[in-house]
């Protein structure tokens, strides 16, 4: 198990390499640079600027001198955020990003999986039905709907009552600031989850084996929870594996719509801009955490599944 | 000797969306402590769901009418509460297919001692030494290694042993055995079906021996019971219902078993299909096929009607004596 896990790991250098390089020669397809503007600047200034980034090296030469700084741990200076290093950059917004992210995906999971489970046990009733609408309304309602929506009820209709909820701001990190976001960015998440785990369990609980346990004489909840719901719970986690990576590394729309300082909108910005060492931090961070948290589904797989051994 | 499960006119029936379906009709059977039911049809023909309500574990769109009773207590009747105190202790069942009706996440020996701490409120320790104990019983080699194992490093046959051994664990008074070779390779479900007949020896229960392969009835069952479309059109001793088969179906049956006496050509088979449950042939289900077809068959339906020794059959035609 821990040679695989070690094992998985190592692969993951030349996936990133490969990811690396890509996202590197890509972006400079890309027409224009980091230091275009509506008015162009003279010819000097701009052949000044491009020496001290070193844009005026031949391709090749940036790619070996990126990877170079990149193994001593140096993601570069940002074109565009002037006296700030992208290690900088993520440092300061990763950690509003995550903390958002990790509530949204505890909540999610926390009201996804029971709502789930009450819908597939109670199914075609009109408490399923009525979940299951509900589930439904919180995935195709877009976030950009459901944020400034909340930030209207929280934020004017209720800001003379004790649920009055400050609508923008990190505050460095207080709790009342975070509830929205959290809340806005666990919303469809919710919904998803719930309507995996009530396909996934009605599935379960038309096995023979869940037939046996109700032979055995156990008690129903007994059946379910010590016989269903482990086998049930594995196209949850198929589907937990992306939206964790999703969560974690900040959403453009929620950080805009709520003022927060998270790295959502660096992956934006950052292209827009040809912020050619901006995007390669970030897109080195979202892969990792992808080939991380895969690792980590494969080895939920192994706990969910007997079967599922690795070697 | 009294019977331990009484079936009563049973029926029962699926609403589906062309409309509701008859599985079993008017179903009267009974077994007594210590004796092994045969009960024979093809697909269809209801004998497993008959033991299914018996369970209830009929699916969520069937349901029973009439009276089942374990020692008395009506199983129909009883809320889920009630029931879940009987099925595992004194009724349990052995399923068709080993392969999927073991949950693939729990260790054999967690899955059988969880019967007995269920019914009988024993510890885990002791649970697992009983689990370990049945195991041998059920002549599993190397049991005490099998009680850490996941279903799939089991074969097949090791499975079924494992569904037996489950069955057997807090020593019910009635077993169901719903196809337990079916799914087995050939050499398998003889050791199974030793095994089963073993069971039967050393302890009092009433086995139920489902099957649509009368070779296993034969060498197992005290009585068979014969159904077709939903009902019961024969029952007797295994030995009357071999050598003297009253009811044509029956007696088609018979002769559809190859033999290795006898030199044929072909098989035999019974000609036509089974009915569609949903829309049967008016009068004796069986008419359609019958080579003894008469114009009553095809408005009346028979009732079963006793001849001597317990054996009853439901058809019009005299019964003449036809050595098989």
């Amino acid at each position: 198990m821990w040679a695989y896990f070690t094992r998985r790991l190592i692969i993951a250098i030349p996936t990133l390499w490969v990811v690396i390089t890509v996202a590197f020669f890509l972006m400079r397809l890309a027409p224009g640079g980091p230091f275009d503007q509506e008015a162009p600047l003279p010819p000097e200034i701009m052949a000044n600027l491009k020496a001290a980034y070193g844009l005026d090296q031949p391709l090749w030469w940036q790619y070996f001198n990126y990877l170079g700084n990149l193994l001593q741990g140096d993601f570069g200076p940002s074109f565009k955020y002037k006296d700030f290093s992208v290690t900088e950059l993520i440092g300061q917004g990763f950690p509003v990003s995550i903390q958002n992210g990790a509530a949204a995906l505890f909540i999610a999971i926390l009201f996804g999986i029971p709502l789930g489970t009450m819908a597939a046990l109670r199914q075609n009733t009109g408490a399923d039905h009525a979940a299951m609408t509900v589930a439904m309304t919180g995935i195709v309602v877009p976030n950009f709907v459901v944020g400034p929506l909340l930030a209207l009820i929280f934020g004017i209709y209720l800001r003379d009552t004790m649920f009055a909820l400050p609508v923008a701001g990190w505050n460095n990190g207080a709790f009342p600031n975070r509830i929205l976001p959290v809340i806005c960015l666990a919303l469809p998440f919710i919904a998803y989850i719930a309507r995996i785990t009530r396909a996934s369990l009605i599935e379960t609980l038309r096995t023979n084996y869940v037939r046996t346990a109700r032979a055995k004489g156990l008690p129903f909840r007994m059946v379910i929870l010590r016989h269903a719901f482990k086998s049930a719970m594995i196209p949850v986690v198929t589907y937990l594996g992306p939206a964790t990576v999703f969560l974690l590394t900040g959403s453009m729309v929620i950080e805009t719509i709520f003022g927060l300082p998270g790295i959502g909108r660096y992956f934006v910005q950052g292209a827009l801009n040809r912020d050619y060492t901006l995007v390669m931090g970030v897109t080195i961070l979202a892969a990792s955490m992808v080939i991380f948290i895969n690792l980590l589904v494969d080895m939920t797989y192994a706990w969910l599944d007997p079967k599922v051994r690795y070697e | 000797m009294t019977s331990v499960l009484e079936i009563d006119g049973l029926t029962v029936s699926f609403s589906t969306p062309d409309g509701d379906v008859s599985a079993v009709s008017d179903v009267s059977l009974s077994v007594e402590a210590g004796e092994c039911l045969g009960l024979v049809g093809e697909s269809g023909s209801g004998k497993s769901q008959t033991f299914m309500a018996a369970m209830g574990l009929l699916a969520d769109n069937g349901t029973a009418t009439g009276e089942i009773r374990l020692d008395g207590i009506d199983l129909l009747s009883a809320n889920e509460k009630k029931l879940n105190t009987l099925r595992g202790e004194r009724i349990a069942m052995i399923f068709q297919d080993p392969m999927t009706s073991l949950t693939p996440h729990m260790k054999i020996g967690r899955q059988l001692s969880e019967v007995l701490i269920e019914h009988q409120k024993v510890d885990a320790r002791t649970g697992r030494a009983r689990a370990l104990d049945m195991l041998n019983r059920v002549h599993i080699p190397e049991a005490e290694r099998r009680l850490d194992m996941y279903p799939h490093e089991l074969s097949g046959g090791l499975r079924q042993r494992v569904m037996i051994a489950m069955a057997l664990m807090c020593e019910p008074e009635v077993i169901v055995a719903d196809e337990p070779t079916t799914a087995l390779d050939v050499t398998v479900q003889a050791q199974i079906l030793d095994l089963l007949a073993e069971v039967k020896d050393n302890l009092d229960a009433a086995i139920v021996l489902i099957t649509h392969d009368l070779g296993v009835v034969a060498g197992l069952a005290d009585r068979v019971a014969v159904m077709y479309a939903g009902r019961i059109v024969e029952q007797g001793t295994v030995g009357d219902i071999f050598a003297l088969p009253a009811h044509p179906y029956t007696q088609g049956l018979l002769a559809c078993t190859p033999r290795l006496d006898v030199e044929t050509e072909a098989l035999v088979t019974i000609s036509g299909q089974p009915p569609n449950l949903q829309n049967l042939p008016s009068g004796c289900s069986f008419h359609p096929r019958c080579k003894y077809v008469v114009d009553q068959c095809k408005s009346e339906r028979p009732a079963l009607e006793a001849m001597d020794n317990g054996h009853i059959r439901a058809c019009f035609r005299p019964h003449v004596e036809v050595a098989q």
